[in-house]
């Protein structure tokens, strides 16, 4: 029997209404669904638990609040990593040897980093302060940390009650000049034409550095490096642009990649919004190693939370390469991974930007239909997330003139569902990064058909047993069967058999593996500790050194 | 009615009528003097009668413009050369026999975006089994060992790769090309592949959207293959190429 479902509708989408469920779907289904999802993401983090990473404890030290390079422009935060990793030391974490630094010297954790980079302190050869003052003062420590984020997320609030912000679906656009001070103008530009959200492509290939690089950057291909000073720089360009169009203007980068965690924190510390941070995407596009970008991901969604971050997953991706009608159900299952591994991570729904994407053959015959029942499916089953909508990417050819109205169907479909986060299709996709004109017409376009077109939704329901109907349980179906085959044979394993996007990787494969370290006896991370307290999560068994880091 | 081949103008409605349109943003604040600055460049581009029917406001003073003119300049035709990929493109069962045939052993072809780019659109529209558009990508083709090595592969990887599973050839995907970045990135592979003496076995071959035969020639490479390319037109060259190699 399908049930009627009748969802409260949460989110501030329109007025306050109860949202009928557009299409019959089985609770029963959804719930197997999520409950194999849970025990998938169940076993991942026992698998994360057991680790940390160099990026984790680069992230440590930054929100221990250093920053900076050395005379070789290598992050501080880098050398301090791989001076203990060098010496074998992690596997307690960077946190007891800095802290045990900062005791012994009477110095900041930022003064202990430039030593250590002068060559003037080995933090393996002091004295050692014992556990117990390390933990105190590391607890200490952390707390001071962690308040600048709490102060940010508390200016956000502060910032969105007096400007508002756009109507939902939020228009989000890209700027990608390589120039930090060329993105200000071109972002600026946007928010002035109508953009809620305005997302700084990185460089290529940052994803697989293994460092932030340092300062205000005026040279990327394809786009601009993530640097914190960049993000300060940008921010501040949004925030003018905010107060004049009364309008709160959202800024969104890429925690993904080998610094996934220590971008989460550089993002918090600076006020970001949105942020990309889906490990599945890092291992399947970015041939980063799957256990790394785990356990990286793990961490750097508790601070994304903690931040008022909504982060956007990447399963829209998996229909650049796999085949958006036959693989459409791997979109839904890894929606559903996605969501239990955050909640793992004490992020919760709203903050949950699910991605999925409108790319199916323009050339198929009633391909609208299923991309309104792929649509409205990820609609109904994550009331609660504002979930990112991809734009037409594969089937863009360089006829700007059909791609204006493959983008034009596209809002169309996004307006119709509900969807929250429309990235909006460019019609120089494939050509080149948009120029600011392309953006003002990709914006004009949304702007119309949102408008025009602003309660159709309401007016909706897919009549039963039709074609959109049929179409939304099948891929339901199909993503249960698979949820179901991932958990008997692991998240890992499956990812190796290239269940997802038609990508296979290796466990052992990849970037950044020699980056993961296992925890040991004593490991520390007072981060943690306190994000988990403050986001309502379980502590982790076994890897702390007694009682003392119990926070006040 | 006669088209005069050496002078050929753009066709709006009217043959010779020379009619272009145009859009383009000018960093200038919106209103008519911008009108009058997209007005003065359009004509100084060689269009007469400039007329901007839309221009928009882009905020932080730019403004967008839509234009039409009338091309003044003509290209004789009749003179135009354009080098191309010359092979007979067969299909899908055709090439496979061709490489039973004429040839006598599977064929080794490895893919791949390099460098820093991270695009694979592309090069997976050529190899993946499923291919693109209806057509088979080189992985299905049971003649054809094909190893898509993905993206932002390193040329030496590519070229370490090459000499393990002895390849036949190597298709090089460039999507990214600002500052001239795929430039760079395609003629250190083939230094590469000339370094270690294997310029005569391997056959070079790269595509993208802003790849042509003629510039592919110019880098070193045998062929170049542009937007809309399929595994059939990769393919068919590639099999001609290596039987011309073997001396027919």
């Amino acid at each position: 029997m399908y049930l009627l479902l009748q969802l409260l509708a949460k989110t501030d989408w329109g007025e306050a209404t109860i949202m009928e469920a557009k299409l019959n779907i089985d609770l029963e289904v959804v719930k197997r669904a999520r409950q194999a999802a849970k025990e998938i993401a169940s076993d991942v983090d026992q698998m994360v638990a057991a680790h940390t990473t160099v990026a984790i404890e680069r992230t440590v030290l930054r929100l221990f609040g250093i920053d900076g390079v050395d005379h070789e422009q290598v992050p501080l935060p880098n050398v301090v990593v791989d001076d203990l990793l060098e010496k074998e030391k992690l596997g307690i974490g960077v946190t007891p040897w800095l802290i045990n630094g900062v005791l012994q010297t009477g110095k900041s954790p930022q003064q202990v980093a430039e030593l250590i980079a002068t060559g003037d302190l080995d933090l393996t050869s002091l004295p050692w302060s014992g556990d117990e003052a390390i933990a105190q003062k590391g607890m200490e420590l952390a707390q001071i940390g962690l308040q600048r984020i709490a102060e940010n997320r508390k200016r956000r609030d502060e910032l969105i009650k007096r400007l508002g912000t756009g109507k939902k679906p939020y228009l989000y656009v890209i700027v990608a000049t390589g120039d930090i001070y060329e993105d200000a103008i071109q972002g600026k530009s946007a928010a002035y034409q109508g953009a809620d959200i305005i997302a700084v492509i990185r460089s290529t290939g940052q994803s697989l550095i293994d460092y932030v690089p340092y300062g205000a950057t005026r040279e990327g291909y394809g786009g601009t490096y993530a640097t914190q000073e960049n993000f300060r720089i940008m921010r501040q360009a949004l925030d003018e642009a905010g107060e004049e169009v009364g309008r709160y203007i959202r800024l969104c980068n890429y925690c993904s990649g080998l610094c996934m965690p220590e971008i989460a924190a550089m993002g918090a510390l600076e006020r970001l919004d949105v942020m990309l941070n889906d490990a599945l995407y890092g291992i399947l596009f970015r041939d980063i190693n799957m256990r790394r970008t785990l356990i990286d991901q793990s961490f750097s969604r508790m601070i994304n939370s903690y931040a008022g971050v909504i982060i956007n997953t990447g399963e829209d991706n998996y229909l650049t390469t796999a085949d958006a009608v036959e693989a459409a159900h791997t979109v839904v299952a890894s929606q559903f991974i996605n969501e239990q591994l955050a909640l793992l991570s004490g992020l919760p729904p709203e903050q949950m930007g699910l991605g999925h994407a409108f790319e199916i053959d323009p050339g198929l015959e009633d391909g609208l239909l299923l991309e309104i029942a792929h649509a409205q499916l990820s609609r109904q089953l994550f009331p609660d997330a504002p979930l990112k909508y991809m734009p037409p990417t594969k089937y863009m050819t360089g006829n700007i003139f059909k791609g204006h109205v493959q983008d034009a169907m596209f809002n169309l479909v996004g307006m119709l569902t509900g969807q929250e986060i429309q990235l909006l299709g460019m019609m120089t996709e494939a050509m080149h990064t948009p120029h600011i004109h392309d953006r003002k017409l990709a914006i004009e376009n949304a702007q119309y058909i949102f408008n025009n077109a602003r309660h159709l939704g309401e007016e909706i329901l897919f009549r039963p047993g039709g074609r959109i109907e049929r179409r939304a349980q099948e891929v339901l179906a199909k993503a249960v069967e698979m949820l179901e085959e991932v958990r008997r044979i692991g998240l890992l394993t499956a990812i190796e058999r290239g269940m997802l996007a038609d990508v296979k990787r290796p466990q052992d494969g990849g970037r950044g593996l020699s980056g993961v370290i296992s925890k040991e006896e004593g490991y520390f991370n007072p981060f943690e500790t306190l994000l988990r307290e403050r986001l309502g999560l379980a502590p982790r068994e076994g890897y702390t050194n007694g009682s003392g880091y119990d926070s006040n | 009615m006669e088209v005069d081949m050496t002078r050929i103008k753009p066709y709006g409605d009217t043959m010779n009528d020379g009619v272009v349109q145009l859009s383009f943003s000018l960093p200038v604040p919106y209103g008519e003097e911008a009108r009058e600055a997209a007005r003065q460049l359009v004509a100084k581009m060689g269009l007469e009668e400039p007329q901007v029917y839309h221009m928009a406001d882009l905020g932080e003073s730019f403004t967008y413009f839509i234009v039409y003119g009338k091309c003044k300049h003509t290209v004789d035709f009749t003179s135009i050369h354009v080098p191309k990929v010359e092979s007979e493109v067969m299909t899908f069962e055709e090439i496979n026999q061709f490489i039973r045939e004429r040839i006598g052993r599977k064929l080794v072809v490895l893919g791949a975006c390099t460098g820093t780019d991270a695009h694979t659109v592309g090069i997976d529209a050529i190899m993946n089994m499923k291919g693109y558009n209806g057509e088979y990508g080189l992985e299905r083709y049971p003649e054809i060992e094909a190893y898509n090595l993905g993206s932002q592969v390193p040329n030496e990887q590519l070229l370490a790769k090459a000499i393990e599973l002895d390849a036949d050839a190597l298709l090089v995907s460039q999507v990214v090309t600002q500052k001239g970045v795929h430039i760079a990135n395609l003629t250190e592979l083939v230094e590469l592949v000339e370094a270690e003496g294997l310029r005569e076995k391997l056959i070079l071959v790269c595509g993208g959207p802003r790849i042509t035969h003629e510039m592919a020639l110019e880098l070193g490479y045998d062929a170049g293959f542009g937007p809309g390319s399929l595994a059939p037109d990769v393919a068919s060259f590639i099999v001609h190429e290596i039987v011309r190699r073997n001396g027919g």
